[in-house]
């Protein structure tokens, strides 16, 4: 999973790209449910037979990947809760007994500092990439279709190459030898002094650049579910382009803004390589200080405190996007609209 | 109506910045200077430098070794669950099962690391190539689960009826038209984890011990204290590894319909 937290992953995350692409439709049930809500029954030839209930084939066929997401999964996640709660000792290990220093020490002003540019570049990122990825995937979305699949291709074809490499690109551009700089001095705009690595706007850049994709994609999944007819109507009825746009396409194309949101802000708040390979001692994030603590101090009781206060960061924007869909979701079934 | 020309020039604007770092990167790496901005003539020194070093060679036996073991263990298991989330998606029972495989997509890789290592400390397991076996199984499960329940939500079903009434066992409707059906799926899964092995670096940062560089490991360390144009090089070929790969697998999930209903395509 080269990249930090934004990964493949979204190819998953909005299942309109992956899952249903090339595939019909959902039926719809007269309960208003989509006949997929009870997937596979039609499987049952495969399953059924004499000596194995059903309930024991699905014990069967989903034990192996029970046990082994519960014991490196949930056993790992809660551990690094109740580590939160042990001394350190001084061997880099965990010690006995328990304590809440670790815990106080979360307080002082130093965290507080990390924690709130952690919160401010995630916020930045997330924004920047909306503002660019709600244009990008309304152009592919109306592109003809011979260009939306190269265009689309384009989005994600890079995406899946190292993350690693993709930030050594831009430290080598932004180097004070490299060619961004070397343009810039050219041009007159920064003199031979000015560093643009080693800078937060470093690493705001380079988050919007690893992000990015992850959020036109899901966009453009909404994008071009919408009916541009809506637009036209809105100009004819005297909305003024902008006016249309942000009144009529806006909403439109909400689900994919969330998701978006949801793919972006989340590993924002858990990046680490970005702000530690271009990023100075002045844009540190949680991310850092929880690496800090593993390989530097060897603290695992410190690094465990801030993991946790990192899990309930990651958990509060994803309640509230669950929540917000499945008010869309009903909004969508009392309006008629299409799942 | 005219359309606003605006979100076509933002468009092609952010086709330059996603396009423009790399494009320079592969350029540096055949460029002899030991800084990008001047171009000194087509080479292949960096490359060289690169076949000659050990650790290198030492890093790429770690990083395949990796990959394979991870690659046929979650394949198997993703598809396991794919299957199971399929069959009885409706019940509790694989909702909990969704939730967990869900989890690697959305959480920050750095929780998944610190996590693990916490685990594998308290455990006792010493940390090596084992541990980051684990730790890589752990989170390819989820993408090649995803992956085989997108390609059978996809299937058609009356295939195995049909196969049932024509008089074929379970286990012969599922190994002869179930399982040739769904290859390509399995197949772009097996990549897909192939190359995220290959690829993880924060995860793998976290678990590995002393003995288990891997080439991110490597990588790493090269940004971080080594040579920049050795860089270029080793990311020039990683990139044309990984796209290779990537090409491959949509090539494999785009097959859909007629062409992937001729088993052994």
């Amino acid at each position: 999973m080269g990249n930090e937290g934004g990964g493949k992953r979204t190819e998953f995350l909005d299942s309109d790209i992956s899952q249903k692409r090339g595939s019909e439709p959902l039926r719809r049930t007269s309960d208003g449910r989509s006949s997929e809500s009870a997937p596979g029954r039609r499987f049952d030839p495969i399953f059924k037979r004499p000596g194995l209930r059903p309930r024991r084939a699905e014990l069967l066929v989903s034990l192996p990947t029970l046990l082994w997401l519960g014991l490196f999964i949930v056993v790992p996640t809660l551990l690094v809760f109740v580590i939160a709660f042990r001394p350190a000792n001084p061997y880099g290990g965990i010690g006995g007994g328990w304590t809440l220093d670790t815990i106080r020490a979360l307080g002082t002003p130093n965290y507080l500092t990390i924690a709130w540019r952690t919160l401010w570049i995630s916020l930045l990122t997330t924004a920047l990439c909306l503002v660019l990825a709600v244009p990008s995937g309304y152009t592919i979305a109306r592109a003809s279709r011979k260009w939306r699949n190269r265009l689309l291709m384009l989005v994600v074809v890079p995406f899946w190459t190292s993350f690693l490499v993709r930030v050594f690109a831009w430290k080598s551009l932004l180097h004070p030898e490299g060619m961004i700089k070397k343009a810039l001095e050219a041009l007159g705009l920064v003199g031979p002094e000015t560093t643009l690595l080693y800078h937060p706007a470093a690493v705001v850049l380079v988050m919007v650049y690893t992000f990015l994709p992850f959020t036109i994609l899901p966009i453009y999944a909404a994008a071009e579910k919408f009916d541009y007819r809506l637009l036209e109507a809105a100009r004819d009825l005297g909305a003024r382009p902008f006016q249309a746009f942000r009144k009529i396409f806006l909403p439109g194309v909400r689900r994919g803004i969330l998701t978006a949101l949801l793919v972006v802000f989340i590993p924002a708040l858990g990046s680490y390589i970005i702000p530690d390979l271009v990023g100075g001692p002045g844009s540190e994030m949680l991310g850092n200080k929880i690496a800090q603590r593993v390989f530097t101090d060897r603290n695992l009781p410190h690094a465990s405190a801030l993991s946790a206060v990192l899990v309930l960061a990651v958990l509060a924007p994803l309640i509230a996007v669950l929540v917000l869909q499945r008010k869309n979701k009903k909004a969508d079934i009392i309006m008629g609209e299409a799942p | 109506m005219r359309r606003s020309r605006f979100p076509v020039v933002v468009t092609a604007l952010v086709g330059v910045f996603f396009y423009l770092p790399i494009v320079l990167l592969v350029a540096n790496s055949f460029n002899p200077a030991r800084f990008s901005s001047r171009w000194q003539g087509f080479s292949l020194v960096w490359y060289a430098r690169l076949f000659e070093s050990p650790e290198i060679w030492q890093a790429l036996k770690n990083t395949l070794i990796i990959a394979l073991s991870v690659t046929a263990v979650s394949t198997v298991l993703g598809t396991m669950a794919a299957f199971a989330l399929h069959r009885y998606g409706a019940s509790r029972l694989q909702r909990v099962h969704y939730t967990l495989i869900y989890q690697p997509l959305v959480v920050p890789e750095i929780l998944m690391g610190i996590s693990l290592l916490m685990f594998f400390v308290a455990a006792g397991v010493p940390l090596g190539l084992f541990t980051i076996f684990l730790a890589h199984v752990t989170f390819c499960i989820s993408y090649v689960a995803m992956t085989v329940l997108g390609r059978l939500q996809d299937f058609d079903f009356s295939m195995i009826e049909a196969a049932r009434d024509l008089g074929a066992s379970p286990w012969q409707s599922a190994r002869k038209v179930l399982l040739p059906l769904l290859m390509p799926g399995i197949a772009a899964g097996a990549l897909l984890a192939f190359t995220l092995s290959v690829d993880d670096f924060v995860i793998t940062f976290f678990v590995a011990g002393p003995g288990s560089t891997t080439l991110p490991l490597r990588i790493y360390s090269m940004i971080k204290y080594g040579s920049p144009p050795m860089i270029n090089a080793l990311s020039t070929l990683l990139l044309a590894v990984t796209l290779t790969a990537v090409l491959v697998s949509q090539r494999l999930v785009n097959l859909r319909g007629g062409e992937a209903r001729r088993p052994g395509t």
